[in-house]
């Protein structure tokens, strides 16, 4: 039980560890930006405007944040190829129990303020029901989750168009559009107070950890390196708020809004778009799912279990109750993502989220979740999603054919975790 | 004297294959018992009952002469016992204090994971098990065969444990790494813990333990304790079944 090795002398230390980066993460934001900057230039300049940003934004969220849950499911050896069925299960729900079962059977009446909660509650019910099923076939009964899910991919899509019996169905409630992207932002006066609330959070969260640290005699990073952490979250959070703040509503969009108010709209008015409700709700789903993943027992087992099933049992968790719970929040994330979804369509299609599993998959694996357990972040998660929409919607705006395209991110999926393998097989992690 | 374990008349089989067949063992405080046969013998098997892996089928589990019943590894662990197996059984992707508190985290008062404080513990264990022991911010796969080891035995210790079960303790480990299981063990014993210890190894099982039971096709051939036989009537009792003139 000797360890002579790390018994020599502490090496000098680069800036990067110095700082305790996690090179993955720099890895992948390097790749971001190399995406962003080739297509910019490609584009002349189109591609890194505020508007396009925007829009690139608006874009990822419904798939990252079913991105989020991908990441425990597949952190357990498994995977859940039904999240595109299940989001156009719940959105078919909310649909009609917003524009028929609420206002005509309950009575309650079109434009009711509380169709869209109600909705909205109906919906996470739906999604968490459907998931905890699926989670009682693969942990209980022992199917595997491919097969239990290969299934819901098919049952779910049809259980939507049995619901609708096929329509369309629309016009959703207004309310319940404003999480769908464009139709509710924050202008720019709370997008900034947001952006300082998120500074001080998280500005806080770093120094508080690092005073628990302290009181238990743990090694810190110099007080200058958590300095320039600080610095650069903040720079980055304004700057992203700067960015949307910088797209303002066409004047024509304004004028129509004036005119509706029957006002009629000052000289040389301008008002700007600023953080859209969809982003502000990925963006919680995103810490609360970060919390769980590195603060809680949950996602300790979670991890646990994805690292070594059978430890985790002999450690006394419960490890069919927890694939339950795993393929809940998976559900659950599916009707929120079917919130943003059909809100951004303004309606609910029978083909809302087809293929979308897949999207959801390739993000998580992008985003350095291994298909082999145990390893995967929520925040890598999310940027592969952001990579993956900016490839597709880049090579959209440059003219590349669809079939193209598709050829494209195929190529990039399969490269991606070719690249990871050679990361963690040099970092020793494999 | 109350025996610290009781094994009573334990029986389990597995489709049509009676893996352990009517076996009695007891246990005392401070005191190292061994448990020897072939692979296939019964005696992971049987060990695992106590250590709440299996259940039964049948015979009974007394602990300070009270009749307990093991159905998991939690149970176990109320119990006080706590198993080192062969496999370690380690979640190779977290690091050590992750591992040591696996199951039985430490919380703040709002139910976050308290890390600083986690590690800051097995810091202190270490210190105690395995000086040299630094690596505690690294997954537990980038250590190793004695430091993986020393996780897993601190992991034991830590929760204060009353009966130690330890499975092939020394199989993956160096001569240097083997000297130090081996003085651990005596210095738990010394401190009054019971440890039923599952071994290949006959020379060291007679160093290490008091009494030896051995165990072949599922049945147990005698308990004998080590000072009353020599390794070849350990060896004759392993291979042939044949029961030594002291065993009562």
């Amino acid at each position: 039980m000797s360890d002579t090795a790390s018994a020599s002398p502490l090496p000098k230390r680069s800036l990067i560890q110095t700082l305790e980066i996690d090179t993955r993460l720099l890895g992948m934001v390097g790749a971001f930006a190399v995406v962003c900057i080739v297509f910019n230039v490609i584009t002349g300049g189109q591609f890194l405007t505020p508007r396009n940003i925007f829009n690139l934004t608006i874009q990822t969220v419904s798939v990252a944040i079913m991105a989020t849950g991908m990441v425990f499911v597949i952190v357990t050896r498994h995977i859940d190829l039904s999240v595109g069925s299940i989001l156009a299960t719940c959105s078919a729900v909310m649909a009609v129990v917003q524009t028929r079962f609420l206002p005509d059977t309950l009575g309650l009446g079109l434009g009711n303020p509380l169709i869209p909660w109600v909705a909205i509650l109906i919906g996470i019910a739906v999604g968490a029901l459907i998931g905890a099923f699926h989670g009682y076939l693969v942990g209980y009964l022992g199917i595997p989750a491919f097969i239990v899910t290969l299934g819901g991919l098919l049952v779910w899509r049809n259980v939507a168009w049995y619901i609708t019996s096929g329509q369309t169905i629309g016009p959703l409630d207004p309310t319940f559009l404003t999480f769908g992207g464009i139709g509710g932002t924050l202008g720019a006066t709370w997008s900034w107070i947001v952006a300082a609330l998120a500074v001080a959070a998280t500005v806080a969260a770093q120094w508080s950890a690092r005073r628990n640290k302290l009181a238990h005699e743990q090694p810190v990073k110099p007080a200058w390196a958590e300095l320039a952490m600080s610095g650069v979250t903040a720079l980055v959070i304004f700057g992203f708020v700067a960015i949307l703040n910088a797209y303002d509503v066409p004047s024509r969009v304004l004028e129509r809004a004036f005119q509706a108010r029957g006002e009629t709209m000052p000289e040389g008015y301008t008002a700007a778009y600023g953080l859209p409700i969809s982003v502000l709700l990925l963006i919680a789903i995103a810490v609360v799912m970060t919390i769980i993943a590195t603060r809680t027992r949950l996602g300790r087992y979670i991890f646990a279990t994805g690292g070594n099933p059978d430890a985790a049992e002999l450690s006394g968790i419960n490890t069919r109750l927890l694939t339950v719970k795993i393929f809940m929040i998976m559900g659950i994330l599916c009707a929120l993502s079917a919130v943003v979804a059909s809100a951004r369509l303004s309606f609910h299609s029978n083909d809302i989220g087809t293929l979308d599993e897949l999207r959801v998959i390739a993000a998580a694996v992008i985003g350095g979740t291994a298909l082999s357990g145990g390893l995967g972040t929520i925040h890598g998660a999310i940027l592969g999603a952001l990579i993956m929409q900016s490839l597709q919607s880049g090579m959209a705006m440059v003219g590349v054919d669809a079939p193209f395209q598709n050829i494209v991110v195929g190529v990039v999926l399969v490269l991606a975790v070719l690249v990871d393998i050679l990361y963690r097989k040099r970092t020793g992690e494999l | 004297m109350t025996p610290l374990v009781e094994m009573k008349d334990i029986s389990i089989a597995f489709g049509g294959v009676q893996a352990v067949d009517h076996v009695s063992i007891d246990l005392h405080a401070g005191e190292v018992v061994g448990l020897l046969g072939h692979n296939g013998a019964g005696k992971s098997t049987l060990i695992k009952c106590l250590s709440g892996a299996y259940k039964a089928d049948s015979g009974e589990i007394r602990i300070n002469g009270k009749p307990v019943t093991i159905a998991s590894p939690r149970d176990a662990r109320e119990q006080n016992i706590e198993t080192i197996y062969q496999t370690l059984a380690l979640a190779d992707n977290l690091d050590a204090p992750a591992n040591l508190f696996l199951g039985r985290e430490i919380v703040t008062g709002t139910g976050m994971l308290n890390d600083a404080k986690m590690e800051a513990e097995t810091r202190k264990i270490m210190a105690r098990l395995n000086p040299n022991f630094r690596k505690l911010k690294a997954p537990v796969k980038a250590l190793s065969g004695g430091q993986r080891q020393s996780v897993a035995i601190a992991r034991a210790v830590y929760f204060n444990a009353k009966i130690l079960i330890m499975d092939e303790p020394t199989a993956a480990l160096g001569v240097h790494e083997t000297q130090m299981v081996c003085d651990l063990i005596m210095e738990l014993k010394a401190q009054g813990l019971g440890i039923f210890l599952i071994s290949h190894d006959t020379r060291q099982m007679m160093s290490l333990c008091d009494r030896v039971s051995v165990m072949k096709n599922g049945q147990l051939v005698a308990t004998v304790r080590v000072e009353d036989v020599t390794e070849d009537d350990i060896l004759g009792m392993i291979i042939m079944g044949k029961k030594p003139a002291v065993a009562a």
